[in-house]
């Protein structure tokens, strides 16, 4: 199998490297990047700890090929904090608590993130059913919506 | 803060203490800025230079004799190192630890569909899937049973021969391992007096603790026999003792590093990859990442019991509970599991009853082997019992809650399953719950509310602490317990409060096994009541070396000084004109005053405190599709002494949302071949954002006498009130009893339309 | 497996006919990545044609409108005009998967699945929608029931595939509507679902209805039987619960660990009629 070279733009930074076919940006993301920030929870798209946006759109990097990342512009988790300041999601999340085992909440950030840049003013509902695609086991979800409504109306400015 | 005598050592029950000024406030946690920038290492996220990826061969049959397993070709394959099947183990040492060896690997009988029949280590995971493909297994298929009711027939297929319990029923089958019976008092008597008797069966089905995170292990096994294992688990101390047993070491030999953890539940208390990630190491000497896919995260770790159960109850027509008996039939997979023995004594402990009795067995069956599920045993005990009281507040048209305190259990209740209470909190949520804005608002049409007590009697345990003081006057706490839900913050803020210092000042670690004292599993919600306990008395060790410094530096009696809001002073004036000392000055010249100042504490933790729990939940089906719609939902728990009421509340509502997968739509499915129809989180549903309304978390706190400051176990509590309480709501609005769980949409639909 | 990324329709057909073993066509992979991972896929040639150019196109046709056959459902529900005319297929084609999977799936992929529950086929049958199939013998249009033949095989031969999916003009006073039913509320494979549209005349009468039932049988079923108890009626209960038992006769599902038969065939009637409803409220509402 020959391996398929690949040049891409991660986290604002030019990033290239080498891919078998079958291999996800999760893999390539984990195990040649060593960007273990985003998880692999089920490698099947059903539990999004693997969130990462790709052009903008927020999807699963388990269900992404290496190779379509060719020419793209992908942002993760590690790219969210500018520095030592925090978004404000990830402060937010923080001061609610919500977070218990931490293991979906890169996922949940980069998510929320694609959300309010989307939607800057999300009802709780409309909040809900954009996350439904995060998994959770640890919270019940109910810090974790309250950090993302108290997060978008501090980038409202409110 | 009351000022410590040093110089006494006796330690405290619960002081009395309740003004806090660190304990009952919500800082922020240690390990959070790690945990929302990715920076935090769990289980799958650290590699090694030279790693080999191991994966693991499983049985395609629910139950077969492994007639012979040829590995040559695999070991051939280029970039194949290693390859171990179960003789590659400690022969059978008739440890107790064998049935967790042979779960990690098939023993002569593959017992489960998914059970681990041989591994590999490669360069490349493709390579180690090819390799698998190699393997040739020759199998004898054997007849399987899967069901509580088919597994306990006298001609059901034998999972293993010579299990049988001595004291199992006449006329049940070889697969009944263990028997047992709680309670006191006159059935026949009791059931007398009753105006109202009911009888109900109730079936539920294996549930898994549905962590994000896979099993996922980096073993390193040198050619001097030492080894290092990185994993995610709830209790590196007894991976070590499994894992050392099972590859032949000693344990001091064994070093494991307990990573982040990314949810356990209990699902992790045990070992499943990691024994054999580490016999690939032994044997390639490189190290061995080893990872759980999904799919092997269902089929081969540890779900729950299934179980079958009779309940019967006695009430007077004002609502008094006059007789009660259960019969609890749990399977717990294809080992013989003593969860039953859980489930038997949870099963009345709400209620104060003359006359009680819960008997049951375990029985074998060809499933994976159970493992702990927050409060195992109990959640699948209490849901009926709490639906028959249910049900006959119904006939008897009483109000649930009001018949719940009629027959709570208090202070000096003798238990159903044998101690008497000391302080608890049944009484006080019950009373909170009644008076709540939920219990007090009005239903609409095809609505209904559930309402469900709860329990877990939480442990204490093994536990060593060690403190530490830095010469800045920061003090480093070193735990031997994974962190699964902030305890770290809690830690830090019990010693803050007992050191009289900033919380700020305090960093609380996790060592690895060769850097700490013995410390059992994170579990039985036993870490801030444990660990809080260890930690406040080492706490206390060190401020009484503290006090001897200064009184030696004073010139002084030991008596004659005190520690007070962070310093040392003199007792008194009597005791002399002293300038008070901080942990920093102190610390500052301990190499002059005798050297390092540490304090330590190894208890094996006993008093901890019961937690119960009341939830309310408003649900309403849609009469078309039998679909359930959550409205509202509240918990109402006894933390005894919340420290960081942020956690406490997270494992309120973490747990009830689990109760509510578990009661609505969780189920392990098994065709009629024995094999797991859903491994995966498509078709295991697990409760997603959508379809939940916030969860108030009401929290009492009724002090444990058992703790300094009166602090209960919270974590598992919440995820036993659930089931009733789902269930008892969607009877109310269907206006039929439901008896089964998980209440799925065709189950529901089916009972609406008769 | 192998992996190209052709710029043009034609090398795209060239390598998915000439591949000697097995080809397969990537768009959004929200469905074949699960496949290779599980194994249930294993092409020699996975061919990724989101490179050819005007793919992720969205444009006005007669009318209607065509959608590039690489058009995310994200950015399918972002486009207010197909929004407008067809609200149908679009709350179909949002409700396939998570956000992140809408990031990806396209309707086009959805539809040569051919999975019996694919949300977007049902809505995109009520709708007549066409798609646009290029090959080695050339173009040519298919009406998109026919494009799945059973579950898990489309009827396109080796070397074809979609470029894109034409959503066709719709006269005044009609609308559209789909429904499934699932356990949750998100992240559910359709049990069982209906997509129905209906044009009404200028007094509220329906004359036209195509009602279009999901994963209650190998492939959607266009129910004639069901139409018919529609049209000339103005979708009172009468016309709507003998429409729901027409439905739930011609269903014939199985039963799996997603559902019962007799939920399936229950629940179908019951989803039919309240989708029929809400395209018979938008129809009124755009008079």
């Amino acid at each position: 199998m020959s391996k398929i070279h690949v040049t891409t733009t991660l986290n604002g930074d030019q990033v290239e490297y080498l891919c078998e076919p079958q291999e996800t940006l999760l893999d390539i993301l984990r195990n040649r990047l060593n960007l273990t920030g985003s998880k692999e929870g089920c490698g099947s798209g059903d539990c999004g700890a693997c969130s990462v946006t790709l052009d903008g759109r927020l999807v699963c990097s388990c269900l992404v090929l290496a190779a379509e990342a060719e020419g793209r512009e992908i942002e993760t988790i590690e790219g969210m904090a500018d520095g030592e300041n925090l978004h404000s999601l990830q402060q937010k999340f923080l001061d609610h608590a919500a977070l218990q085992c931490g293991i979906c909440t890169p996922g949940f950030l980069v998510a929320a993130k694609a959300l309010l840049e989307k939607n800057p003013d999300p009802t709780e509902t409309e909040v809900r059913f954009w996350l439904a695609g995060n998994l959770c086991r640890c919270t019940g979800y109910d810090k974790i919506i309250n950090a993302v409504m108290d997060a978008a109306a501090e980038m409202r400015g409110a | 803060m009351l000022p410590l005598k040093c110089g006494g050592r006796k330690m405290a029950l619960y002081t009395g203490k309740r003004n806090f000024k660190v304990v009952g406030t919500r800082p922020p946690r240690p390990d959070g800025i790690d945990k929302v920038t990715g920076r935090a290492l769990f289980g799958a996220d650290l590699s090694a230079p030279g790693m080999l990826v191991g994966q693991i061969l499983r049985s395609p049959h629910a139950h077969a004799r492994i007639k012979s397993i040829d590995t040559s070709a695999a070991e051939a394959l280029s970039g194949v190192k290693s390859v171990v099947t179960s003789a590659d183990f400690d022969k059978a040492s008739n440890s107790p630890n064998q049935d967790a060896l042979d779960n990690c690997m098939a023993r002569g009988k593959a017992l489960y569909h998914g059970h681990a029949v041989a591994a590999v280590a490669a360069t490349t995971a493709y390579v180690a899937t090819q390799a698998l493909k190699l393997i040739k297994v020759d199998y004898n298929v054997l007849p399987h049973v899967i069901e509580v009711e088919d597994a306990m027939m006298a001609n059901a297929p034998i999972v293993q021969g010579g299990r049988r319990a001595d004291n199992a029923p006449d006329g049940l089958s070889e697969n009944i391992t263990h028997y047992m019976s709680f309670g006191h008092g006159g059935l026949d008597e009791g059931f007398a007096k009753a105006d109202k008797i009911i009888e109900r069966t109730f079936k539920t089905a294996a549930t898994h603790q549905g962590y994000i995170e896979p099993h996922a292990c980096l073993a390193t096994m040198g050619p001097d026999g030492k080894a290092d294992l990185w994993c995610c688990t709830q209790g590196h101390y007894y991976v070590r003792e499994l894992c050392a047993d099972f590859l032949g070491m000693e344990t001091s030999q064994l070093r494991v590093t307990a990573s982040e953890i990314g949810g356990g539940f209990g699902g992790k208390t045990t070992v499943f990859i990691e024994p054999v990630a580490l016999a690939l190491s032994r044997k390639a000497g490189k190290p061995v990442k080893m990872v759980m896919n999904r799919e092997e995260v269902f089929k081969a770790s540890g779900p729950t019991v299934s179980s079958l159960t009779d309940v019967k109850i006695g009430m007077t027509k004002d609502g008094r509970i006059t007789a009660a008996h259960a019969m609890l039939r749990y399977q717990g997979g294809a080992f013989p599991c003593g969860t039953i023995e859980f489930g038997l004594m949870s099963a009345f402990a709400a209620y104060d009853l003359d006359a009680v009795q819960a008997e049951g067995f375990n029985v074998m069956t060809n499933r994976p082997r159970q493992a702990a599920y927050r409060a195992p045993g109990a959640p699948v005990a209490i849901y009926p019992v709490e639906g028959v009281i249910d049900e006959l507040c119904q006939i008897l048209d009483l109000d649930p809650l009001e018949v719940r305190l009629k027959n709570a259990a208090r202070k000096g209740t003798k238990s159903s399953y044998g101690p008497t209470f000391d302080d608890i909190g049944l009484v006080a949520t019950l009373e909170a719950a009644q008076k709540h804005p939920h219990y007090l608002t009005p239903l609409g049409p095809n609505q209904g509310r559930g309402v469900s007590c709860g329990f877990w009697f939480n442990f204490g345990g093994n536990t060593s602490v060690s403190l530490n003081l830095n010469a800045d006057g920061t003090v480093g706490i070193v735990e031997g317990n994974p962190d699964i839900g902030g305890s770290r913050a809690s830690i830090s803020q019990m010693a803050a409060e007992e050191l009289g210092i900033p919380y700020e000042k305090i960093r609380t670690v996790i060592a690895d096994t060769n850097s700490l004292g013995f410390n059992d599993v994170t579990d039985g919600s036993r870490v801030t009541f444990a660990v809080g306990l260890a930690t406040i008395k080492a706490a206390q060790d060190a401020v009484q070396k503290m006090c001897s410094r200064v009184a030696k530096l004073w010139d002084i009696d030991e008596d004659a000084v005190v520690w007070e809001d962070g310093y040392a002073k003199p007792a008194g004036p009597n005791a002399g004109e002293f300038e008070p000392m901080s942990i920093a000055e102190i610390a500052a010249i301990a190499n002059s005053t005798g050297g390092p100042i540490a304090g330590h504490h190894e208890v094996n933790a006993d008093g901890a405190g019961v937690s119960f729990g009341v939830h309310l939940v408003d649900l309403e089906i849609d009469p078309g599709t039998g679909q359930t719609t959550i409205l509202r939902y509240t918990v109402f728990q006894d933390a005894g002494k919340a420290v960081h009421p942020d956690y406490v509340e997270g494992q309120m509502q973490g747990g009830a949302v689990q109760g509510i997968g578990w009661a609505l739509n969780e189920e392990y499915i098994y065709g009629p071949d024995g094999l797991l129809q859903n491994p995966g989180f498509l078709d295991y549903r697990i409760p997603v954002a959508s379809d939940l309304p916030p969860i108030e978390a009401v929290i009492l706190e009724i002090p444990n006498p058992g703790h300094p400051y009166g602090v209960r176990g919270v974590g598992e509590t919440s995820i036993v009130p659930p089931l009733a309480a789902l269930s008892n709501g969607v009877s109310r609005a269907i206006g039929h009893r439901m008896y089964e769980l998980p209440m799925s949409p065709p189950k529901i639909l089916k009972t609406i339309k008769g | 497996m192998r992996y190209a990324a052709p710029d043009s329709v034609s090398e795209a057909i060239k390598l998915l006919k000439s591949e000697p073993g097995v080809s397969r066509v990537l768009a959004g992979g929200s469905d074949i990545l699960v496949q290779l991972k599980t194994g249930m896929a294993a092409p020699d040639l996975l061919v990724d044609i989101k490179q050819i150019p005007g793919i992720y196109d969205i444009t006005q046709e007669n009318g209607g409108y065509r959608v590039g056959a690489a058009v995310s459902g994200a950015a399918l529900g972002e486009h207010a005009g197909v929004k407008a005319q067809w609200p149908g297929v679009i709350e179909a084609v949002e409700l396939i998967g998570s956000t992140q999977v809408q990031g990806r799936a396209t309707m086009a992929g959805n539809l040569c699945n051919a999975s019996p529950a694919a949300d977007s086929v049902p809505a995109m049958i009520a709708a007549q929608a066409i798609a646009h199939i290029v090959g080695p013998e050339g173009e040519r249009d298919c009406p998109v029931q026919d494009i799945p033949l059973s579950p898990g095989r489309n009827s396109l031969a080796k070397g074809e595939f979609i470029t894109s999916i034409l959503l066709p003009a719709r006269p005044e006073n009609a609308s559209d509507a789909y429904l499934r039913f699932i356990p949750r509320t998100e992240m559910d494979i359709a049990v069982v679902s209906a997509g129905v549209s209906l044009e009404l005349d200028s007094s509220g009468v329906c004359t036209v209805a195509r009602i279009a039932l999901g994963a209650v049988a190998p492939t959607v079923l266009l129910v004639d039987a069901a139409a018919e108890c529609l049209i000339g009626t103005k979708l009172d209960e009468n016309a709507l619960d003998a429409m729901g038992k027409a439905c739930s006769a011609a269903a014939n599902p199985i039963g799996d660990k997603r559902g019962t038969i007799e939920f399936r065939k229950d629940v179908v009637a019951v989803l039919a009629k309240r989708a029929a409803k809400i395209a018979q409220t938008r129809a009124g509402d755009q008079s």
